[in-house]
């Protein structure tokens, strides 16, 4: 394993600061279970310095309130996500996905913050998230912020659009209108420790009645280059009541826009398969939990 | 993973000790950190080695320059073959199953003129740590002439293939034992090898309904946890030492002393605790590299694989090509029995076809049979023993088309197999006479159990059966038995112990000592220290070494029966021995229990010593079967297991936790190699999935509860009649999860393995077959 040094932030400040002054050479390390998985297999050569951020406080902080909705700071492992009693209650889609990365040991570890700057199109912290409209928080130098739909955070597989001395603070993720509900449903071979031949989050909002879309936001993983928003599948949702039809369309919308590959995880055919399957399942999924059933 | 375990024909107990479940000796050393593996092996002075691979999966070495890694400071050696003996001789080495030649050897632990696959060894280095000895690798410079690649057995066999080893030509055998001509035809074609009795032609015409189908598996991996690691010594005096994990000590000594041009009297090898074996433990890879290192540099140099390492460079099990065609008629009776096999052997000879071909019909009472089996080379690493080598796989092929068979004929599968089962006394392929076996009873067994007795439900569901059968290993083990002045015994044995033969060895001993297992100590030692002894593989140690350990327990008891003679002043004919009690026949108050006695034994002539070799072998017939119950989603085509029982004829279970234990894990194994495990190759032929997380062992989610049922139908070459029970689980569990599917979905799946993407695709063919028929 290559040789590096190793600095624990204890700020923003100093973070943004080593980042801006190393770029390429320094990396940030959360859980580091991508990171250092990355650093032992010679793929990140590049790197020299590992900045540490779990000692920064607000990328800790985990909290709600109806206003702004629920902030997930960037270093805050899934473990805390998904045990607590708020994220369980308003947020389920989200506790699908973070209760599903690794392993118990490794979600000990691994942040959601980590999942979405690491930005493998397979990774499943983020469609629930996208599903969700959450909004990125950004550090930059000179004590700058900015906000970032996260759909918009990816540039290719491994890449995000953080310019050169930014880092993701947090995400805030919406409060959750009445009537809505939100699912993420991944494939895989095994029933723990494998990766995504196929994932999708939905997330949808019914009327009152509960028997029409108001509006709908279906996510692709490992389908794509990026996590995929599927505009055309909440647009097949929209104003569209409640029925198999009316999920078929928007399961076929989904296919449409998946672009995977073959690989030794699927062939295209069967990913694009998947989809569909997935895409109605998690639909359906969405629908119970939005009916409290 | 429990276990519910239920037996059947179990005689009434006659043995103290075998058939109880004392504590493993091995058990506290194991759990509380202990118990010294390869990786815990540490010396002052001790480099760290590291071995540069080949990228390629087949290209010629144009040039080697080391002179950059030398330069870099902490690095003090590096070899490449230059460094080895150049043309080596030495015995054929025990291997088990898969023999192989010195020169073979030598060439697949350090290439010289060619790489013939991705991983393929071509330099070492040794530093004073390992990142350094890692960027030393980074400086050799290697010049590779990129050679095509033959990556499939069908390929490769083609008259107009490119030829792998410019000298190969094919051996041709109809012998089990392997004799036979070469042909002197160039070929990939190592070996074809050929069973043949009665007369194809008109078995088949006798036939109402023939299946004829192709099948195909793909290479996979043992996947033990723990990976190859060596550390090796090269003294001043000349005498190597090398303390190493593997399944086979003495084949190692045989190897590196060969390799390394060496007598083999001037190495020592030191077995530590092994991590997982299961047949792929066997070759030295790294111990004659570690002790070249260590000539050059004059330290002791350890060296470690990683995962990677360990998936592309050391053996796994042959994919395969294989084509199987059975006839039988109206009421059942198979009239005619044909397979075509071919195995990837990797890139050098001796993939196991024999195994495979000896054991493919060996259920079954076939007059007119035709075994047809083909060792080809391919760029890919060489094939190792895997549990039961080369049985999976043609036990596939068999027990998938006897299911179509019964199913065509609408007979129930279990009761087609019982009606064709063969017995004592029937033919096995190879044309040898089935001993005493338990074939009968175990498909009893399965029919009469609750599992099959109780009906499957529901959507999507299917059961499905088969039985696998394993033939005999064999080999020769050595034992001593020291007695302790405190009436407890040493054992002294060469058997690495992966299964927990330390206690089923030492309560053979006991039971013939009148003592109780924890009485006698078991000890596993160097090969300077115990008598020659085969590897621990073939499903052999309990039994041989366990022989061993009998006759060595027989002397012992002599020699304590001669001295409470020489005491009592009576002939030793006149001294009985019973239940731990010697007792003079002329004057039965003269008693001594074996504590009393030992206690004795220094002030009445000197302690009591005695070692011996297994005289006789014959692990004998052993056959397991399974039913299993799945449920297939049918739109992605992922497989849940309800309900899996496995069957075993143990012939007696010396421990049965662990028989039931070999049970269990041999039928995850299947289940792995069934449903999610192959080696997945890139565009250029290298291993895509060479890490745990894409190379899909099942998990402990993955598996169901594995219960169990033990046989005993006693094998009458050993005294207590044990079978070897190691290696056979892994053999149904393929061709049982294949029919299980068949029966649910309707598709028959004849590729391996069967992962979801896969069966999806043939459940949609067979719905568009069953569209287009309508
Ligand atoms: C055995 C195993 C199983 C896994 N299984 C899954 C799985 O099922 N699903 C899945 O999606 N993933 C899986 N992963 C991948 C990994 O665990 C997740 O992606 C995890 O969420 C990463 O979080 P981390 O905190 O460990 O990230 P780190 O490794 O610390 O960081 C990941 C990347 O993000 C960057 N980074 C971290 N924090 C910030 C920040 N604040 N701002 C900008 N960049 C930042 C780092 O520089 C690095 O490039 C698995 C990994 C392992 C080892």
């Amino acid at each position: 394993m290559q040789a590096f040094e190793y600095v624990s932030a204890k700020s923003v400040g100093e973070a943004v600061g080593v980042l801006s002054q190393h770029g390429e050479g320094a990396r940030l390390m959360a859980g580091g279970t991508d990171v250092l998985v990355q650093l032992r297999a010679g793929r990140r050569p590049q790197v020299k310095v590992l900045v540490d951020v779990k000692g920064i406080g607000e990328l800790n902080e985990l909290s709600y309130n109806d206003r702004q909705g629920l902030i997930i700071g960037a270093a805050v492992p899934c473990y805390r996500i998904y045990e607590d009693p708020t994220v369980i209650k308003r947020y389920p889609g989200i506790v699908d996905s973070a209760s599903i990365i690794g392993s118990v040991q490794i979600q000990g570890r691994a942040s959601l913050g980590g999942n979405i700057c690491n930005a493998t199109p397979s990774a499943d912290g983020i469609p629930p998230l996208i599903a969700l409209g959450a909004v990125c928080i950004i550090a930059g130098p000179n004590n700058s912020r900015r906000e970032l739909p996260l759909e918009q955070l990816f540039a290719g597989p491994g890449r995000t659009t953080l310019q050169n001395g930014e880092m993701l603070i947090s995400v805030r993720v919406p409060p959750p209108p009445a009537n809505s509900g939100a699912q993420y449903l991944r494939f895989t071979p095994r029933n723990e420790m494998d990766i995504a031949v196929a994932g999708v989050g939905a997330a949808i909002t019914l009327n009152a009645a509960k028997n029409t879309f108001v509006s709908g936001r279906v996510v692709l993983a490992a389908v794509a280059p990026i996590p995929l928003l599927v505009p055309a599948a909440g647009q097949a949702l929209a104003g569209k009541p409640v029925n198999d039809e009316t999920i078929g369309k928007a399961a076929e919308a989904a296919v449409a826009a998946a672009v995977p590959i073959t690989d030794m995880r699927g062939t295209i055919e069967y990913r694009k398969h998947l989809v569909g399957v997935l895409t109605r399942r998690a639909l359906q999924g969405a629908i119970q939990r939005a009916k409290g059933v | 993973m429990t276990t519910t375990s239920g037996r059947t024909n179990t005689p009434a107990t006659q043995y103290k000790v075998v058939g109880t479940r004392p504590i493993r000796h091995d058990g506290a050393d194991k759990v509380t950190g202990r118990a010294r593996y390869g990786l815990d092996f540490n010396v002052v002075g001790l480099l760290h080695g590291k071995i540069l691979r080949s990228p390629h999966v087949h290209a010629r070495i144009k040039s080697i320059d080391t002179s950059a890694a030398e330069k870099l400071p902490g690095v003090k050696a590096v070899v490449t073959a230059r460094d080895f003996p150049a043309n080596p001789k030495g015995q054929p080495i025990d291997f088990a199953e898969a023999g192989a030649d010195v020169r073979v050897l030598a060439e697949n632990i350090m290439a010289g003129r060619v790489v013939l696959y991705q991983g393929h060894a071509v330099a070492a280095v040794a530093a004073t740590n390992e990142h350094i000895a890692e960027e030393a690798l980074g400086l050799i410079k290697v010049e590779y002439e990129v050679l095509p690649a033959l990556l499939d057995v069908r390929e490769s066999m083609k008259p107009d293939a490119p030829l792998i080893h410019e000298k190969l030509t094919t051996f041709f055998t109809k012998d089990r034992q392997g004799r036979g001509e070469n042909t002197g035809v160039k070929s990939n074609i190592a070996t074809h090898l050929q069973f043949k009795r009665g007369d194809l032609a008109t078995g088949f015409k006798e036939a109402h309904v023939v299946v004829e189908r192709e099948f195909t598996t793909s290479m996979v991996h043992q996947g033990y946890i723990e990976p190859y690691v060596s550390t090796g010594q090269w003294g001043k005096d000349g005498r190597i030492t090398v303390w190493t994990s593997t399944q086979n000590p003495f084949g190692i000594r045989a190897s590196t002393a060969a390799i390394l041009g060496v007598p083999e009297s001037t190495v020592k090898v030191v077995s530590m605790e092994i991590g997982g074996g299961f047949g792929g433990k066997q070759p030295a890879y790294l111990d004659p590299v570690a002790a070249m290192l260590s000539k050059k540099s004059g330290r002791p140099v350890k060296i470690v694989m990683t995962r990677k390492e360990v998936f592309d460079s050391t053996g796994p099990a042959s994919g395969s090509y294989l084509r199987c065609k059975i006839g039988a008629t109206k009421d059942g009776r198979i009239t005619a029995a044909e397979l075509y096999l071919a195995y990837e052997a990797g890139a050098f000879p001796g993939s196991p076809i024999a195994g495979g071909a000896m054991s493919s019909f060996g259920p079954y009472k076939v007059e007119n049979m035709m075994v047809e089996g083909y060792d080809v080379v391919v760029n890919k690493p060489k094939v190792q023993a895997y549990r039961a080598p080369g049985q999976p796989q043609t036990n596939f092929a068999v027990e998938s088309v006897v299911d179509e068979l019964a199913q065509k004929l609408g007979i129930d599968p279990l009761e087609f197999r019982i009606k064709n089962a063969t017995d004592e006394g029937d033919l096995m392929p190879s044309g040898m006479v089935f001993p005493p076996m338990g074939l009968k009873q175990l498909e009893e067994a399965m029919k009469n159990h609750d599992h099959y007795k109780t009906p499957l439900t529901g959507p999507n569901r299917g059961r499905g059966i088969a039985v696998g059968y394993r033939f005999n290993g064999g080999g020769v083990s050595s034992a001593t038995i020291n007695v302790n002045d405190d009436g407890t015994v040493a054992l002294v044995t060469g058997s690495v112990d992966i299964g927990g033969t330390r206690t089923s060895v030492a309560m053979q001993a006991a039971e013939v000592l009148g003592l109780r297992a924890e009485d006698v100590t078991p000890t596993v030692v160097d090969t300077d220290s115990i008598g020659w002894t085969g590897t621990t593989a073939g499903s052999r140690v309990t039994f041989d070494t366990g022989l061993a350990a009998i006759t060595t327990a027989e002397e012992v008891k002599r020699l304590m029966i001669a001295r409470a003679a020489k005491i009592w002043e009576v002939p030793p004919a006149e001294v009985a021995f019973k239940d731990g009690v010697f007792t003079s026949l002329k004057n039965p108050n003269d008693k001594l229990t074996f504590k009393q006695l030992a206690a004795r034994l220094r002030a009445t002539g000197g302690p009591v010593t005695a070692s011996a070799i297994n005289g006789s072998t014959g692990v004998g017939p052993i056959f397991a079967g399974n039913i299993i119950d799945v449920e297939v989603d049918p739109e992605t085509g992922k497989v849940q297991i309800l309900r899996c029982t496995a069957f075993m004829d143990a012939g007696k279970a010396v421990h049965p936790s662990y028989v039931e234990g070999q049970l269990q894990g041999g039928t995850a194994q299947g289940i792995g190699w069934a449903l999610n495990e192959e080696y997945f190759l890139t565009k250029e032929g290298g291993m895509a999935n060479s890490t745990f997380l894409d190379y899909r062992m099942p998990t402990a989610l993955d598996l169901p509860l594995i219960d169990t049922v033990l046989i005993e139908v006693p094998n009458p070459r050993h005294p207590f009649g044990l079978r070897g029970v190691g290696e056979v689980p892994i053999v149904p569990p393929p061709a049982a999860l294949a029919n299980a599917i068949a029966r649910a979905t309707g598709a028959r799946l004849t590729k391996l393995p069967m992962k979801p993407g896969t069966i999806w695709e043939a459940v949609e063919a067979h719905k568009a077959a069953t569209k287009t028929k309508k």
